[in-house]
């Protein structure tokens, strides 16, 4: 089991800045149009889950594209991601935000609003 | 893997790898090696060429008398767990007592593992053979049950071979073709892509092409 641990401990990248859910994030995407060609996309919005653990750890991010909810999961370790930038803190009331896919506009910046910054 | 053709491991688990493109795979660690040649069979002798291989130690201790000798004749300090025949183009390119470990496999390239598949006990029709099961619900009696198990009047018997319910598993079992994901010699280690048969701590034969 430690060897199995140690190799996936190896494929861990030490360059993702801690996030909760409710923080909102930037996710620079690698994309790869060619062989040759590699563009960068950025995909922001709201962190609403992390789940499993070490190498297999995933997070959700939701965003309002055009009216529409649109949601991408990430592996956290994946070498895809070019880099994550913290762009607010959220409230972290809980560890899973999936009400927050029934909120619209103001009700769901209310519910994310940094404690913080509402005192 | 010069001119081996199989190696003795051991199943550590499973765990995933994310390859150069970034795709997330799915990889078992085997523990691959070192071997010991304890016997050369050769055509003149045997009649085949082959080589006795020895894997995973085990104290003199827990062996008779006789086979303490055959560990020994390799100059090993231990016995064996697992010993196990190889087939070999040239025995003679090998030293009796000789420790082979995983060395020049390329990745990309592709092995058969052939190991012992879990037991699943005296399974039914359903998990063994894949039958269908009937309605669980709506007044339904026959969930899980065989079935029918062949005609009536003719031919007044159950054909031979006819599926039915019984032990499934603990069956030693070849899986051809696995990717190899990535080699480390130096801690033996061989990842292969996917599942493999047996349960974790399990020996499996390693057969490179």
């Amino acid at each position: 089991m430690d060897i199995i641990r140690k190799l996936a401990f190896e494929e861990l990248r030490a360059d993702i800045p801690p996030f909760r859910p409710g923080d909102t994030v930037k996710v620079h995407v690698k994309i790869r149009e060619s062989a040759e060609k590699e563009r960068i996309q950025v995909f922001e919005g709201v962190v609403i889950s992390r789940k499993g653990s070490g190498i297999s750890e995933t997070f959700t991010v939701r965003k309002i594209s055009y009216g529409v909810g649109v949601e991408r999961i990430f592996p956290v370790n994946s070498p895809r991601i070019d880099k994550i930038e913290i762009v607010q803190q959220g409230r972290h009331n809980r560890s899973k935000l999936y009400y927050l896919r029934g909120l619209r506009g103001k009700a769901m910046r209310h519910k994310i609003r940094n404690k913080r910054a509402l005192y | 893997m010069g001119s081996i053709k199989a190696l003795m491991g051991k199943k550590l688990g499973m765990t995933r790898v994310f390859a150069e493109n970034g795709n997330s795979l799915p990889v078992t660690v085997l523990e691959v090696g070192p071997c010991v040649v304890l016997q050369k069979k050769t055509v003149e002798k045997e009649g085949y060429n082959a080589l006795q291989l020895g894997f995973g130690e085990k104290p003199f201790k827990r062996f008779n008398r006789p086979m303490q000798g055959h560990f020994k004749k390799a100059g090993s300090e231990t016995g064996f767990r697992y010993v196990r025949e190889v087939p070999v183009d040239n025995p003679k390119d090998f030293t009796v007592g000789q420790e082979i470990s995983l060395a020049d496999v390329d990745t990309g390239a592709l092995v058969d593992i052939v190991g012992i598949t879990k037991g699943k006990g005296y399974s039914g029709t359903v998990k063994r053979h894949g039958f269908s099961r009937g309605p669980m619900g709506h007044g339904s009696k026959h969930h899980r049950a065989v079935g029918s198990s062949g005609m009536s009047a003719y031919p007044s018997k159950v054909i031979k071979g006819k599926k039915m319910p019984g032990r499934l598993g603990g069956k030693r079992e070849t899986q051809k073709n696995s990717l190899i994901v990535d080699v480390r010699p130096g801690e033996n280690l061989l990842l292969v892509r996917g599942g493999v048969v047996g349960a974790v701590n399990q020996m499996v034969l390693v057969h490179f092409k």
